[in-house]
């Protein structure tokens, strides 16, 4: 079919995109809010910490990235390694 | 009626399968986990118990407890569901392999001694490398083999374990062993291999992702599975779990991150899937143990939806790398779909199935007073969301259009997704159910503001960081690649070592063959300038001369003797 390719999907266009994110920052902004209306229990003291979840979740993320990104540099080979 | 192993019913399937084809065969693998799931139900109980004496020893080939018939449910639910993820296949010797697996996998669950246990462990290695050699290339034929060289090396040293344990203890019961004794070790390493400890895990990432579309599904499901059975029963409570478990829910996902065969990054996640099981078996309470054991159930719902997903774009698209697909959600939107249910599930988001288990072990954590092996399963629960939650749909489904336009999976293989998209959410939502069917007592329940608002903070925020990272272009883009692990030492470092060796010998032979020849060369030379070189017997003779006159001088001697 000639037109499949002009067909335009529901991601195609960035105003979509831009919405999606927009509601994904709205959440994220009143999970930090309820951290402070809710009440936790508290299991080890650094939860006690202000959204320590966010917090951490947010860091751990960047961290991983970080590593994994510096990892290649040292394990990273061409897809036939083990074939030469 | 309750005496009847459920493996042999999968074993007579596998032989009707063997010899059926067409809608018949069909009928039989659908069938079988159903009528073993209703048998398991209606007639197996807890405290059954079947032995038959073999030589002097007596087998146990059926031993029941709440344990064991919930590994083996599970069992039955993972084959029916991949039963139906396969139906369009039409080679006989994967329809034969998957059943004799998946039979092999109950045999093993119910085993109540070492030897029986030891049979279908061994059973489970020869029939799942079938799976992997039906792909049919090169590649999967030697991954195959590598397979195989770590499952039945596992065997042996279960083997060896169970006679030690026998001649220490006088008994081959497989009951809690424990590490205090050399049997203990053996037996140790052996679970270990299966449950793909770290260094020993590289079976895992090299042969999956080389089996065939369905095999994945079907391998997933079953060996580690067993081996975290196996470990629950033997090695309750070793201390040593927990620090392997924390190690195998860290070090994959740093891999799953950077490696680019969607497949494989799948294997990486199930690798640190099971280091939670681990961790829950290695703490050995009651609430860690059921954990453990749920999270098991969970997981292989879980992870064979997203296997599945990842089989049905291979299936369709031909192809597997992150690095050449994206924007697949406009030709396979069920598909998708059915994905991002998957890799909720994997991320423990609420309201889907691993939330329910995982908390159960991150809980057992908390009360043992585990603080900062508590803060790494934290870090490694926020790196499956990253790799297995969002990692896999964005890069397959959407990510930049790679102009790929294919077609929907095919009905069966979007019936078996939806199957198990339904248990996730199903298990996740009503898990009493699954709650009631775990072996220990245990008053938990997961949902509660805490824990749910930790939870949901620490998943949005972990997605806040990879949109953060993306937009400003910090994410390491999927290139096509491969990454070294342990596998290197023996594809490796090891060939390149034995190819330095036999050429280090060879020259060594040469030399020394030089070595002595030069001076009989010139010993020989100088003979022949000497005067007694002209006669006849210091020439040298043809063989066949001096065989034939051997032959004369033998006769002779024969003749010598009859009549002498």
């Amino acid at each position: 079919m000639p037109d499949e390719n002009q067909k335009v999907y529901l991601f195609d266009k960035p105003k979509n995109v831009s919405r999606l994110l927009n509601g994904f920052y709205v959440i994220c902004i009143l999970l930090v809010i309820a951290d402070f209306i809710l009440h936790r229990h508290i299991g080890f003291t650094w939860e006690k910490i202000p959204a320590f979840y966010a917090v951490y979740g947010f860091t751990a993320c960047v961290v991983l990235v970080v590593i994994a990104k510096w990892m290649r540099k040292i394990v990273m080979r061409k897809e036939n390694y083990y074939d030469e | 009626m309750s005496e009847l192993a459920p493996f042999v019913l999968y074993f007579i399937a596998a032989l009707l399968v063997a010899v059926t084809h067409g809608t018949l065969r069909q009928f039989i693998l659908l069938v079988t986990p159903v009528i073993t799931g209703l048998h398991l139900w209606l007639n197996v109980d807890v405290g059954v118990f079947v032995t038959h004496p073999v030589m002097s020893y007596e087998l146990t080939v059926m031993r029941t407890d709440k344990l064991s018939i919930l590994f083996a449910y599970l069992f039955c639910i993972a084959s029916f569901i991949g039963a139906i993820f396969s139906l369009h296949v039409n080679d006989t010797k994967q329809h034969v392999a998957g059943l004799m697996y998946a039979g092999s996998a109950l045999g093993a669950v119910f085993a109540g001694d070492l030897i029986t246990l030891f049979i279908f462990w061994e059973l489970l290695a020869i029939s799942s490398v079938f799976l992997i050699w039906a792909r049919g290339t090169e590649r999967a034929f030697k991954a195959g083999m590598r397979y195989l060289v770590f499952q039945v090396l596992s065997g042996v040293l279960l083997l060896a374990g169970a006679l030690v344990y026998f001649h220490d203890t006088g008994s081959l019961a497989f009951n809690h062993i424990g590490l205090g004794s050399t049997a203990g070790w053996l037996i140790f390493i052996a679970f270990g291999i299966k449950s793909a400890f770290p260094f020993l895990h590289s079976w895992l990432t090299d042969g999956y992702p080389e089996a065939t579309v369905t095999g994945t599904v079907f391998l997933s499901a079953f060996t580690t599975k067993v081996a975290v059975y196996a470990l629950a029963r033997g090695f309750a409570g070793e201390e040593i779990l927990v620090y392997i478990g924390v190690t195998m829910a860290c070090f994959p996902i740093f891999y799953a991150v950077i490696e680019n065969d969607l497949r494989k990054v799948l294997a990486y996640s199930l690798i640190n899937q099971v280091g939670f099981m681990v961790t829950g078996i290695g703490i050995g309470t009651a609430l860690a143990l059921n954990g453990a054991v749920a999270h098991a159930f969970s997981d292989v719902i879980f992870k064979g939806l997203l296997f599945m997903s990842m089989g049905a774009v291979l299936y369709r698209a031909g192809n597997i790398n992150g690095s050449d697909l994206g924007g697949l959600y406009k030709t396979m939107p069920k598909t998708t779909v059915l994905c991002i249910v998957g890799a909720l599930s994997i991320s423990a988001f609420p309201l889907f199935s691993g939330f329910i288990s995982k908390s159960m072990v991150m809980t057992a954590l908390m009360h043992e007073d585990y603080g900062y092996l508590w803060l790494l399963m934290l870090f490694a629960s926020a790196g499956v969301f990253h790799h297995a939650g969002i990692k896999i749909p964005y890069f397959a489904f959407f990510a930049h259009d790679s102009g790929i336009r294919t077609q929907e999976a095919p009905t069966n293989m979007l019936i078996a997704m939806t199957i198990a998209a339904v248990l996730c959410i199903f298990i996740g939502t009503q898990p009493q159910y699954l709650y009631a069917l775990l072996p220990w007592e245990v008053d938990y329940w997961p949902y509660d503001t805490t824990h749910v608002l930790a939870q949901l903070q620490l998943l949005f925020f972990s997605a806040l960081a990879f949109v953060w990272l993306n937009k400003k272009c910090l994410y390491p883009p999927e290139l096509p690649s491969i990454n070294l692990d342990v596998e290197w030492f023996y594809r490796k470092l090891l060939p390149a070592g034995a190819q330095r060796g036999v050429t280090f010998l060879y020259n060594t032979k040469e030399s020394a063959v030089a070595m002595v020849m030069a001076p009989a060369q010139r010993a020989r030379v100088i003979f022949s300038k000497s005067p007694v070189a002209k006669y006849h017997l210091a020439e040298s003779w043809p063989t066949g001369s001096m065989v034939f006159w051997i032959s004369i001088i033998l006769t002779a001697y024969l003749l010598l003797d009859i009549f002498g």
